[in-house]
């Protein structure tokens, strides 16, 4: 379909670190049901560094790809580098994704930042809170809750 | 294996249709307005297509107007019965829930004009009520425009009783008849239909002509301005060689119609008895009142874009209702008419299979959408949800 890009049917097709993780450090879930799109990150954390990462989503081909490229992009990485992944990040090492489908990538952003703040959550590190605040609903007014 | 599965959306065109109008792109290119006899040629060819389309809908040729296609005859229609309707102060316009947008979107644009319009339940099953028309009905009313069979669902409304009741309390009554024209019999004096729309490519002519009829007496309101064909009435020279292909293939369906029902009928129900069996999965629509081809199924935990993108890499074409597929955020209006709520509205596949399928690609299709169902539920947090009871399962 000429709707996605190569690399993004790629990681339709053969999503990379798709899965659970039993002994996670942190899980992040965004999205919900009802706007038919909802990503669920899962991180382990060694010293500082994200050395494993899985995903589970319910949503359209550019959400499970988007999903997908997040993982790749942060695994391996320290934790702040992953804080800093932004959705521009991936819509662009995705070579590109349609402008309505441009909230997939927004939503896979926030689900590393959910992961990564439940990480520290559980394990009492201390952060600016500035850090998590909501960024605006990616999928405008309709479609809430 | 190649399956084409989308016949809703639109059509093959078909060996006899190409034939009948091969000669009116090449050797008979005159303009039927032109006073040579070259140019007559082609107007006799209209004239003839003009007599089978209205001996097929048991309508006169002067009550068949030729368009571009379902959603300009829809739109011409409402909008003529808007007008007619307001000159003697009735703006009122009942109409359903699940309409396509080209008669949703002409009523919103009335509204805004100042018409009221009542937009019935298709109930559960996706079948509107007698009951529910007549209630509706007002002394204003000035159209009550109901679809001859839905095009998401397939379900067929009680037109002939519809078309009845509006005759008795003179009420004009137009239906969309887009996705039954040549798959069921369409008899607008039996059925009390006073305007029908229907589109070529739905049945095996090409892309870009359709038909309205409009009962002698209904004065039609213009929708392109600029010259005198159509009996004045819809301008621009006419699509000669569409217009011949879509009354061969008119035609072609009605006369094969019994043969093809019996074939496509066992196809459909293979597909819905098979796909059925997968767990917390949903039929949408009543199968009493359907038209042949048409499935459309709801599998929980799952979203449709990414079940069509799969089943595109197993050569199945189908589509969905989902919010990604609809180009909106929101899943299918049809879907949730029917009162499937938005996470299972997301889950939707439609099939809609033609004479020109074959059980062998029922099996493919029987055989793939339930593995890629279990691995989109195998990665999707929602199923995961649902199967260990975090969530109570809707379907």
């Amino acid at each position: 379909m000429a709707l996605y890009s190569d690399k993004v049917m790629d990681h339709f097709r053969n999503p990379r670190n798709v899965g659970k993780l039993d002994d996670a450090d942190g899980i992040g879930e965004v999205g919900n049901a009802k706007c038919g799109d909802i990503m669920r990150m899962y991180i382990k954390v060694d010293d500082g560094i994200i050395t494993d990462v899985k995903f589970n989503t319910f949503g359209c081909g550019s959400a499970i790809a988007t999903s997908s490229m997040a993982t790749e992009l942060i695994k391996g990485k320290p934790i702040e580098e992953a804080l800093d992944l932004s959705n521009k990040a991936v819509v662009e090492a995705l070579d590109g994704l349609p402008t309505h489908k441009i909230h997939c990538s927004v939503l896979a952003e926030e689900a590393v930042r959910a992961a990564v703040k439940d990480y520290y959550d559980k394990n009492g590190i201390a952060y600016d809170p500035e850090l998590f605040k909501e960024s605006e609903d990616p999928h405008g007014e309709s479609c809430e809750n | 294996m190649f399956v084409y599965a989308d016949n809703a959306a639109t059509t093959s065109i078909s060996k006899t249709a190409l034939d009948a109008m091969m000669p009116y792109l090449t050797d008979y290119y005159g303009n039927p307005s032109s006073l040579y006899s070259f140019g007559q040629k082609a107007a006799e060819a209209l004239q003839a297509s003009r007599e089978t389309v209205a001996k097929y809908l048991n309508a006169s040729p002067k009550e068949i107007y030729f368009t571009s296609g379902g959603s300009e005859a829809d739109n011409q229609a409402i909008v003529s019965a808007a007008r007619l309707g307001a000159r003697k102060g009735k703006k009122h316009i009942i109409s359903t829930q699940f309409e396509h947008h080209a008669v949703l979107h002409t009523l919103s644009r009335l509204e805004k004009e100042g018409f009221e319009v009542t937009l019935l339940d298709p109930h559960s099953d996706g079948v509107i009520r007698l009951e529910d028309v007549e209630k509706a009905l007002r002394e204003d009313t000035c159209l009550v425009t109901i679809m001859f069979a839905n095009n998401e669902i397939g379900t067929v409304q009680p037109i002939t009783e519809i078309g009845a009741l509006c005759r008795e309390r003179k009420v004009p009554f137009h239906t969309d008849a887009v996705q039954a024209a040549g798959h069921m019999p369409i008899d607008v004096q039996a059925m009390n239909i006073d305007m029908l729309s229907l589109s070529g490519h739905k049945f095996h002519a090409p892309k870009g002509v359709g038909v309205l009829y409009a009962k002698k007496g209904i004065v039609l309101t213009n929708i392109i301005e600029g010259g005198a064909q159509e009996r004045g009435k819809r301008a621009g020279t006419e699509n000669v060689a569409g217009i011949v292909a879509l009354a061969a293939a008119l035609k072609e369906s009605c006369d094969h119609m019994e043969e093809n029902t019996a074939k496509i009928i066992p196809m459909r129900d293979k597909l819905f008895r098979e796909l059925a069996k997968i767990p917390h999965s949903k039929i949408n629509g009543s199968l009493e009142h359907h038209v042949p081809g048409t499935v459309n199924m709801c599998f929980e935990g799952i979203e449709g874009e990414s079940l069509l993108l799969m089943l595109d890499d197993q050569g199945i074409c189908a589509s969905s209702g989902s919010a990604c597929t609809s180009g909106s955020l929101d899943p299918s209006h049809v879907l949730l008419s029917i009162g499937l709520p938005h996470e299972v509205a997301h889950g939707s596949l439609r099939l809609s299979i033609g004479e020109y399928n074959t059980m062998e690609q029922i099996d493919h299709i029987i055989e793939v959408v339930p593995k890629v169902v279990a691995y989109l539920r195998s990665i999707s947090p929602v199923w995961d949800e649902l199967e260990k009871g975090e969530r109570p399962h809707l379907i």
